[in-house]
């Protein structure tokens, strides 16, 4: 009986196809926005996840001030002091690296070449604490980070702009404005981080170096700080916060004129954006799908009233009132659920060409999929119910004498 | 085997109504052949209706071998019509764009009858009708006494025990008219209770019992010994 149905609604569907495809591109475009969006959502999440914790989840940036909100620096920001990162190199065990980290954009210099770039003061722990490896090269002895002597690393992008010839870059003098430096090391390729900005663009000296030719002072804006391990994040952060305090003899009311994070925060900032805005996409889509919905009950509704004579006939012939509620309610569910399909396809392939041009993993989540279709035939049973509920409370014989 | 005692209708309310059928006191035997006759208007198809149960009576009630169909339910009268009776209704009544075969099966379908041998039975039905080369052609595709015959095919391809026929012949001419009522005839001759409506002379000529129905009354009844 149930399989008669089905083949009557498939029948009744191509019989009317034009019709149909239009009734169900609401369901269409509903299934295939939702599948879409959860699907490229989740892959955008994994992508930035991703590569966040390439950047070292386990590294908390100390700096001063007290960041309350974008554009809302506290009005006192004392900078670090070299001291101070000694003292927290030398008390704290939980800490696998920590460097301080100045920096400032200006421009190299090789024979006919010059190209802008960033360059930072760093200690070696600096590697450590940003995952870096060496392409060829070394990093700095302890000679040159004490006197401050003037070598340098370079990243891959500099490499690339200053030495055209393909020549080992190991034992060349660049010149960097001020100063000029032996090149000790070139920095094995990272690429873009997650915000674009390309990681290979950089020249890195001796902290002391920068401080005393670039800085002029020994003021610290950023120290980078790698937790071991085994030791929870929030621990780490409450052991620095708590030596810096100290360090600065803030009293126990005030509040903390520095601060430390982590870019896991940063990751769970990035995850709660993400998911409110899957949330409020799939919420139009939704709505969408409750359009669709109302697009098949007036189609059915039509149907009904154009079929009346085929609903009295059957009735003449023996058919229930609930087997003409069966066969108006499975014409609505399969009418949804071959638009469920579709569009099930469709947003299957948006995701695809999303995730091809905008380089993002591509994730496809089966649950969703399926909610989807369950969902899309449920939308034909809520919205089909009262056609089809209209259909089996005809009189068999005012419905045979519809003209 | 069938009986109506003290059967009315009445249509509208109050003074608005108008009463189709007066009291009507009817019995019919099984395996009898009864033609309805009666000017237009005076209730022929309402009474065949309440017959056929598609239509309920406003008093009296409906007897049918000792079971009252007038306490029956909605769903039960759909069992009553989908085990018992047959329908040819005074249209045609055919699905559109379904094929004559479709049409024919569609009685099998509510019987809970499997795909394969319903479509043999619906094919033989059509054959037995002389529609050979034609079960798959729509009704927009017969003429009107091809698609008479599907109609005909498709009361009696469930086996009924009562076929109910509306002016069967209605909009066929002599030659047609008497070919249809062959079958008919041929049915009735192996046992099925066959209640028609007409208003020729020489198609009622085919029943064993001619009631004639004036005002919604029965005026009077003739039976013929065949
Ligand atoms: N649903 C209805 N509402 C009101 N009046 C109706 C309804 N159905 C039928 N009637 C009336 O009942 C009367 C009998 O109708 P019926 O169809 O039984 O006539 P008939 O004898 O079959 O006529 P014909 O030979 O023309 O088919 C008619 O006067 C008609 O107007
Ligand atoms: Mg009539």
């Amino acid at each position: 009986m149930l399989i008669n149905a089905l083949l009557q609604a498939l029948r009744e569907i191509r019989r009317n196809l034009m019709r149909s495809m239009l009734t169900a591109i609401g369901i269409v475009i509903g299934i295939a926005s939702v599948i879409a969006m959860v699907n490229i959502g989740k892959g955008a999440s994994q992508s930035i996840t991703q590569s966040i914790s390439k950047l070292g989840s386990t590294t908390l940036y100390i700096t001063p001030g007290q960041q309350r909100g974008p554009g809302n620096q506290s009005a006192v920001s004392i900078p670090f002091k070299l001291k101070d990162v000694a003292v927290l190199k030398d008390s704290l065990f939980a800490l696998r690296a920590i460097s301080a980290v100045e920096g400032s954009t200006m421009t190299a210099l090789y024979q006919d070449q010059n190209y802008q770039t960033s360059v930072k003061g760093v200690d070696n722990d600096y590697f450590i604490a940003q995952n870096l490896e060496f392409k060829s090269g070394r990093e700095f002895t302890k000679n040159e980070l004490r006197t401050g002597l003037g070598s340098c690393i370079i990243g891959q992008t500099v490499l690339d702009k200053l030495f055209l010839d393909g020549e080992s870059p190991i034992g060349k003098k660049i010149r960097v404005e001020k100063f000029s430096c032996e090149v000790i090391g070139v920095l094995s390729p990272k690429g873009a981080n997650t915000f674009g900005m390309d990681q290979d663009d950089i020249i890195l000296v001796p902290l002391k170096m920068f401080l005393r030719r670039i800085s002029g002072n020994d003021n610290i804006h950023l120290i980078m700080a790698s937790v071991k391990e085994n030791i929870p994040l929030e621990e780490a952060t409450l052991q620095i916060q708590q030596l810096i305090r100290e360090r600065r003899h803030l009293k126990p009311d005030e509040e903390d004129n520095f601060s430390v994070r982590s870019m896991s925060a940063l990751l769970d900032t990035i995850g709660k954006i993400t998911s409110m805005l899957t949330t409020m996409l799939g919420a139009v889509a939704a709505i969408s799908l409750v359009v669709g919905g109302i697009g098949i009950m007036n189609i059915m509704l039509v149907s009904v009233t154009e079929r009346t004579r085929e609903i009295g006939i059957r009735m003449a012939i023996g058919a229930m009132p609930q087997d003409i509620l069966i066969q108006f309610l499975i014409e609505a569910v399969v009418l949804s659920g071959l638009g469920g399909i579709i569009g099930v396809i469709l947003g299957i392939s948006i995701t695809y060409l999303v995730s091809v041009t905008m380089d993002i993993a591509l994730i496809i989540d089966p649950s969703i999929t399926v909610i989807a279709l369950v969902f899309s035939m449920l939308i034909g049973i809520v919205f089909g119910i009262i056609p089809a509920r209209k259909a089996s409370n005809m009189n068999p014989i005012d419905a045979l004498r519809y003209e | 085997m069938i009986e109506l005692q003290n059967v009315s209708k009445v249509y509208g309310m109050e003074e608005a109504s108008s009463t189709v059928l007066k009291n009507i006191n009817l019995t019919i035997n099984k395996g009898e052949f009864v033609a309805i006759m009666g000017p237009s208007g005076s209730g022929k198809s309402t009474l065949l209706n309440i017959l056929g149960t598609l239509d309920v009576p406003t008093s009296g009630t409906y007897t049918f071998a000792d079971t009252s169909i007038s306490a029956l339910s909605k769903e039960q009268r759909s069992l009553f019509r989908r085990y018992v009776l047959g329908f040819i209704f005074q249209g045609f009544n055919l699905l559109k764009k379904t094929s004559a075969l479709e049409n024919v099966e569609m009685p099998l379908v509510y019987l809970g009858i499997k795909s394969k041998e319903r479509k043999q039975r619906a094919y033989d039905a059509l054959i037995s009708v002389g529609l050979e080369g034609r079960t798959e052609y729509e009704p927009s595709q017969l003429s009107g006494g091809q698609q008479q015959r599907v109609a005909i095919a498709r009361a009696m391809v469930s086996r009924p025990k009562v076929l109910i026929a509306d002016e069967p012949t209605g909009n066929l001419d002599t030659k047609r008219s008497h070919e249809i009522m062959q079958i008919i005839k041929g049915f009735n001759a192996e046992g099925i209770t066959v209640i028609m409506v007409t208003h020729e002379d020489e198609v009622a000529a085919y029943a064993s019992r001619v009631i004639h129905v004036r005002d919604g009354m029965i005026e009077r009844e003739i039976s013929y010994a065949h």
